[in-house]
């Protein structure tokens, strides 16, 4: 056999793996593997970021609406430790990535080499795996591993790191796809008798509720869920990670959990008597106190990583399995029923949540434009068909309530985390992992700051996604928990902002600005149908709130609707 | 399977006790800083900790010792199973073991002159042993539980000044009749690694 080098080995190795696409940015240690790339542009996009940190959340915008493992490239020192945000994201909201970073050559780890610095340990409690490569033999079984551990079980971000002369030595290259570590088991087997227990439950709760987690996304679970759902007239709430797993206009979908979600999900949870969580982890921005959470409820919790049953609530059942096994187990013997009454109640509290909040909201009570207004819009027009990613703040929190999505893995937030700056780069990366789809980013005016530099690569690459500034002049979400806890206190959160439509004319994006409220349906339509780039900014109410809100450590039953 | 099993909490489980881990692993550089780094995040000490290799080629075993609720203990040790290369990780009470610690006390060898006091605290009362003696200082070696060197240490300290003193972490097999490489055979043949729909 043909010896190759270590570096065309590792392009080798993603090509087996159905690699097409990488987010990347070069530098010193990771050059060989750049210079093997060069001869493999015809099988694989490299796309040329502008930060790593813009590389990274691509990749996770990528996985987020394809489902495959996103890969990205960085080189040692700065490149690696750039990547840090991306990966603890990826690590906190589950979605497999592989990294793959160059390093200094072995003889010189540990020596403070140039652009040496300890990527493993760095990483270490922020991926789900991680391994430095130092011989060029171990790269094809090294790669094979990182993909499966990346996407199988629950999810997660891999870091390899390999060497400088790794990628310059000889291999005979053969891959295998790894199947197996005996170490690591990702699919717990289920338990028959919990599916029965479960089904015990669900059969004679009165008030039972369904939390939709990202579980049932990664699990490609969403028609299971509709059917168990419909079979057993459970009302469906979501929570961040898992909108659009249901569409939002089904007749058992009650709304959006957690601190800025609806209303009657919310209270409903303290009067449900059995809760049915699926594949979620009973985040604090969901429960509240979590000792006045669920108070009459009993608890099935449906989950693939054992270490989430029992960690935050404790539950009566526990079905440790694939989100979609489990509701195909269920389907087969929950009794046909229903809880018209009990859904009807939720409804209620839509009217009221309809006439304290949204009315007002979208129906242009304030001056200037309000968030929600411009959100309900884009929803209306695109028939909530489009991939939303968000950024972290008001906007995010208004998106998330007012876009009514139709269709699964269309929600891509940082959900975990909350990372400011990952919607531009996860939107570009969303748009070329689905690019038949319309794909809107919605970015605060202080978020958008923080990764800006992508606008190059949007321009360079011609990534037709939409941008959407909604721009208070502030950071909004901070402001807003100033002045209703911290007594109006404005500190530092008042932004003298850039001109965002200059400064994309400068990187060549079509660009307009959005003022009044009676330009708002034309100009919404020109910005989704032109075709390509195309940012708007929109001056939106400077200090407004978003509500309901849940105060931070409060129960979710004092959830405030003004 | 017991593998990466879950533990289900009762209602009593927060009270403070001592609890000993034993995790075996694969033999991978950079696995104790990661086991480390669980407790670490949850601001639990380790009070004692020990890695070896085992009768399995390749497989090491960890043993560690805290003191913790068993609700606390219990999500570590779920955070543990989890890592990629962890096989199992095992949490016991202190009469589900067999353990052991070894201690080595240094003391000038003056401490002879006192005669056969020496050797009767030392070999009988304490089951202890002198490993060496030298020119100016005699190594006494015993094994057994913290509590058993301590006393030894507190007894000795009477005779005069201990120059150096160490103790090993804790070792701990579990009384179950177990044997660890039919264990590993049956990881290596469960249908847990690829989902069956
Ligand atoms: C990297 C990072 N730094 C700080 C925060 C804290 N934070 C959360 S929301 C927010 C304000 C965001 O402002 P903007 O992007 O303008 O959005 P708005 O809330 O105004 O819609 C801040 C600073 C964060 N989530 N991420
Ligand atoms: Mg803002």
């Amino acid at each position: 056999m043909k010896k190759i080098l270590g570096s065309e080995a590792l392009i080798k190795s993603l090509l087996e793996e159905g690699v097409d696409t990488i987010f990347g940015y070069p530098g010193g240690a990771i050059m060989p593997i750049y210079d093997s790339l060069y001869s493999y542009q015809d099988k694989i996009n490299h796309i040329l970021t502008r930060h790593e940190q813009g590389a990274i959340h691509a990749a996770q915008g990528y996985s987020r609406v394809s489902g495959k493992v996103g890969v990205c490239f960085a080189t040692s020192g700065p490149g690696a430790t750039n990547l840090i945000t991306g990966i603890a994201d990826a690590q906190i909201d589950s979605t497999p990535l592989v990294c793959i970073t160059g390093q200094v050559p072995s003889q010189l780890l540990g020596t403070d080499a140039f652009q040496e610095s300890d990527v493993i340990g760095i990483s270490m409690p922020v991926t789900k795996w991680n391994y430095q490569i130092t011989s060029s033999d171990e790269i094809g079984e090294i790669i094979s591993k990182a993909f499966y551990i990346a996407r199988s079980g629950r999810p997660g971000p891999v870091l390899i790191d390999i060497t400088k002369d790794a990628q310059f030595s000889e291999v005979d290259f053969n891959y295998k796809k790894c199947e197996r570590i005996r170490s690591y088991h990702p699919y717990p087997i289920i338990n028959d008798k919990k599916i029965k227990k479960a089904s015990k439950l669900i059969n004679k709760a009165k008030k039972p509720l369904i939390l939709v987690g990202q579980g049932v996304l990664l699990s490609n679970a969403e028609n299971e869920l509709i059917k168990f759902s419909e079979i057993t007239g459970i009302p469906l709430a979501s929570t961040l990670l898992g909108l659009s797993a249901v569409s939002c206009d089904h007749k058992n979908y009650v709304g959006y959990l957690g601190m800025h979600g609806n209303y009657g999900p919310n209270v409903k949870t303290n009067e449900a008597d059995l809760i049915i969580a699926i594949g979620m982890r009973f985040d604090d921005r969901v429960t509240g106190d979590t000792s006045k959470y669920a108070v009459n409820a009993k608890i099935i919790h449906i989950e693939i990583d054992p270490s989430e049953i029992d960690k935050i609530i404790k539950t009566d059942v526990a079905i440790n399995a694939d989100a979609k096994e489990a509701l195909i187990g269920l389907n087969k013997i929950v009794q046909k029923n229903s809880h018209e009454e009990w859904i009807n109640e939720f409804r209620e509290c839509d009217k009221l949540e309809f006439d304290k909040i949204i009315n007002k909201e979208i129906n242009g009570f304030y001056d200037k434009l309000s968030m929600a207004e411009v959100i309900h819009k884009i929803s209306e027009f695109t028939q909530g068909k489009s991939i939303i990613v968000t950024d972290v703040g008001q906007h995010q929190m208004v998106a998330s309530r007012y876009y009514k999505f139709t269709e699964p893995n269309s929600n891509i937030t940082s959900g975990g985390l909350g990372t400011m700056g990952f919607a531009l780069p996860a939107a570009m990366g969303s748009k070329i992992g689905n690019p038949n789809r319309e794909v809107i980013a919605v970015i605060g005016d202080g978020g958008i700051q923080m990764t800006i530099q992508e606008l190059a690569t949007i321009s360079q690459y011609s990534i037709g996604v939409k941008i959407l500034i909604l721009n208070n002049n502030f950071l909004g979400m901070v402001r807003q928990w100033q002045e209703l806890f911290f007594d109006n206190r404005y500190s530092f959160t008042e932004m003298k902002n850039p001109n965002f439509n200059k400064i994309t004319d400068g990187y060549r994006i079509k660009n307009k600005k959005l003022e009044k409220r009676e330009d708002l349906d034309k100009v919404i339509k020109e910005f989704i149908e032109f075709d390509g780039p195309y940012l708007l900014n929109v001056i939106v109410e400077k200090e407004e709130n978003v509500f309901p809100m849940v105060p931070s450590g409060e129960s979710v039953s004092n959830i405030r609707l003004e | 399977m017991k593998k990466k099993g879950l533990y289900q909490l009762k209602k009593s489980d927060n009270k403070i006790k001592e609890y000993t881990l034993s995790v075996l692993t694969e033999d991978k550089a950079g696995l104790l800083n990661h086991i480390t780094i669980i407790f670490n995040r949850r601001k639990m000490n380790i009070n004692s900790l020990n890695v070896s290799t085992t009768e399995v080629k390749g497989v090491s075993r960890f043993t560690i010792v805290v003191e913790s609720s068993k609700e606390k203990i219990i999500k570590i040790v779920n955070h543990i199973n989890k890592l990629i290369d962890v096989l199992a990780a095992f949490l016991y009470e202190e009469d589900e073991i067999y353990y052991q610690e070894i201690a080595l006390y240094k003391l000038s060898t003056k401490i002879f002159l006192k005669g056969d006091l020496v050797e009767k605290i030392i070999i009988r009362k304490y089951g202890a042993k002198i490993l060496k003696i030298e020119k100016d200082h005699i190594i006494i070696q015993k094994t057994g539980t913290k509590v058993g060197t301590q006393k030894l240490y507190d007894e000795l300290k009477k005779f005069g000044e201990i120059l150096e003193f160490a103790r090993s972490g804790r070792v701990a097999l579990s009384k179950k009749k177990r044997k660890t490489i039919n264990f590993i055979k049956k990881l290596e043949k469960t249908k847990s690694n690829k989902l069956n729909i």
